[in-house]
């Protein structure tokens, strides 16, 4: 759900005092409480996901014994057990991170970028195009975007990668363009950039030089709570058998690969799933904490209490 | 004052008319989007759906000319913008019957879940972001906000799968999958099959809810804890008034504005999070019937419900903004 609301807080840490660590002092000012322990969950995401070739214990998409040793539940061997395909789950849920972490972060990329310009342009140029612009955003808000991802899949039969990431972004940067719109009003009113204009800077060295960066906060907390959405819809498409396509393995997907027989195979649903929602956790929990940590109000309450 | 009356009627009365037009041009752009993505998409109904050796290339293109695929995109763009406005959705392949009849049976089915869910997701999200709210900073709060937090990152379709797992099969209290019992349904009296209805109704409603809770309590607490602060609750607590009341009584009731305004911002997350409900247990609403045409590639009826499913949520966005500007004068002459 697109509902802002501020830091939920998981216990009040208690760092060292600033004098004996100022780097540690820089750190608590940017990540405090829950950011921090976000920030290493997901480094330890990503790196699961970089080494995965190395550190999983078989091939995500060998089928070794499609008799005895498909629908085993864990055990050592198989942490994760095995799925109907004799598939090891652990070893493609590690794969699977590459796959929906990448897609996550891609898409993201894709969305922001279009964000920002779209907003930049609309608060910037004003006038009536901004008007336009804008009415424009408020309609594609209104649509559920999983119903028009569901036509759109449903009608090209299966997307290639690059087309549900491409898809994926393309239909992420509505609201992100009305809060860039919004700062972009306000910073243009701004001495500096009034400066910058009576010098004779064309428009859109104005934008890009003196307008953008002042935006980028809201960017970056509006990408890390995006990355976490991303993964939620590519799991949910790839669910429905409309997302990554097996036998490419992506959290989604692997979930269904149980989800029919989910009363015996209940672990090869639940362990991507858990990995999804630990990624969403912390997506969210970092998005809120660098937003309370880039918004300067807070930043000062904090400072002082 | 009769005068100051009819003012605010007036602009109720033209902030009505605005967001109408707002709805029907959001459902207009959806039909064209849909009719674009139609017309991108690969190959057409005759190239595609059917893959018969023996259909030769001149019995294709007279299938095309039957049903108007030969005329200039233009033409076709309008026939289609006028069928979709008389109600005329078309026929649905797989059923065998109009779309529009299929959909009929589908809508309450998920406004039934969807109502349930909402009412049951805001109560449960409001109370529980009151409560964190006065304990803020406490290690209720906290766990509370954890566990919120939890369900706010949580795929529905998981949940879903999770709690089917957990209440249908290793405590099998609530059946699995349906909206009714399927060998003894017909058999039973009036009341019987109500009980059975809502019996099947608990588990989707329960997980849809779960998730609509958890964002709203995020969004309750930070509410709560903007009002707290101001004068007029000082002034309750100085009264002597008791600390529940001053919380029910003065604070959570202007808490509570900015939630209506949440209902409509609600409606896009609960109906999406109903297409994955309703495919997890079998609930024959608008996602599941829609999702199963995907799978036999009933392209009229995909479109049609995605159509359907934007006018649905466009149309109760609508009647939500209509319920805030009823609660909050201040809106109507923004």
């Amino acid at each position: 759900m697109t509902v802002s609301a501020p830091v939920v807080s998981a216990g009040a840490a208690t760092a060292p005092s600033a004098e004996r660590a100022p780097r540690r002092a820089w750190l608590r000012r940017v990540l405090p409480y829950g950011g921090r322990w976000a920030a290493i969950i997901l480094a330890v995401l990503v790196l699961a996901a970089l080494l995965a070739p190395w550190i999983s214990p078989y091939d995500p998409n060998a089928q070794p014994d499609i008799v005895a040793l498909k629908n085993l539940p864990p055990s050592l061997a198989h942490p994760f057990g095995t799925d109907p395909f004799s598939r090891d789950v652990l070893s493609r849920v590690l794969f699977g991170a590459r796959i929906s972490l990448s897609v996550a972060a891609l898409a993201t990329a894709i969305a922001m970028t279009l964000g920002t310009a779209y907003g930049a342009i609309a608060g910037y140029v004003g006038g009536v195009l901004d008007t336009v612009l804008m009415r424009v955003v408020d309609a594609l808000l209104a649509i559920p975007r999983v119903l028009l991802l569901i036509a759109l899949v449903a009608l090209w039969h299966t997307l290639p990668l690059w087309m549900l990431i491409v898809v994926l972004g393309t239909t992420g940067w509505f609201g992100l363009s009305r809060l860039v719109r919004a700062q972009v009003l306000a910073i243009r009113e701004r001495d500096y950039v009034r400066a910058a204009e009576a010098l004779g800077a064309p428009g859109w060295r104005v934008l890009v030089r003196h307008v953008l960066p002042n935006v980028l906060p809201t960017v970056i907390v509006a990408a890390t709570l995006g990355i976490g959405q991303v993964i939620l819809l590519e799991a949910g498409l790839s669910y429905l058998g409309l997302g990554v396509q097996p036998p490419t393995a992506s959290w989604g997907n692997i979930i269904q690969d149980g989800a029919d027989q989910v009363a015996t195979l209940w672990w090869v649903s639940l362990f991507p799933g858990l990995l999804i929602v630990t990624t969403a956790i912390a997506c969210t929990a970092l998005g809120d904490a660098l937003e309370a940590a880039l918004d300067p109000h807070r930043r000062t309450r904090g400072g002082a209490a | 004052m009769a005068l100051g009356r009819a003012r605010g009627d007036a602009s109720l009365a033209s902030f009505l008319v605005a967001r109408l037009a707002q709805t029907v041009a959001i459902v207009f752009i959806v039909a064209t989007l849909v009719f674009v993505l139609i017309h991108l998409a690969p190959g057409d109904p005759f190239s595609t759906a059917i893959e018969n050796p023996n259909v030769t290339e001149a019995i294709r293109a007279r299938w095309r000319a039957a049903y108007g695929l030969d005329r200039p995109l233009t033409e076709q763009y309008v026939r289609y913008l006028a069928s979709v406005a008389r109600g005329d959705l078309g026929w649905s392949f797989s059923m065998q019957r109009p779309v529009i009849d299929v959909l009929a049976d589908a809508l309450p089915n998920t406004l039934a879940l969807a109502g349930v869910a909402l009412v049951l997701g805001f109560g449960g999200g409001i109370i529980l972001g009151a409560v964190q709210a006065q304990r803020a900073g406490t290690r209720t709060d906290r766990v509370l906000g954890g566990v919120a937090l939890f369900f706010y990152a949580i795929p529905d379709f998981w949940l879903a799968l999770m709690i089917m797992l957990l209440f249908a099969y290793w405590i099998p209290v609530f059946p699995v999958a349906g909206s009714v019992d399927p060998a003894v349904h017909e058999y039973m009296s009036l009341a019987g099959r109500i009980v059975d209805r809502l019996w099947h109704l608990v588990l989707p409603a329960l997980t849809l809810a779960l998730v609509v809770a958890a964002s709203i309590a995020r969004y309750q607490r930070a509410e709560l804890l903007r009002v707290l602060p101001e004068d007029f609750v000082r002034t309750a607590r100085a009264k002597g008034v008791s600390e529940r009341r001053v919380l029910v009584r003065h604070a959570l009731r202007n808490a509570l504005i900015p939630i209506v305004s949440l209902i409509g911002l609600a409606l896009p997350v609960l109906f999406t999070g109903a297409v994955f409900v309703e495919r997890v247990f079998a609930w024959p609403g608008m996602g599941w019937i829609v999702l199963n045409a995907v799978g036999t590639r009933d392209y009229p009826l995909v479109t049609a419900g995605v159509i359907v499913g934007a006018a649905t949520v466009a149309l109760g966005s609508l009647a939500a903004d209509v319920l805030y500007a009823v609660v909050d004068p201040r809106i109507r002459d923004r």
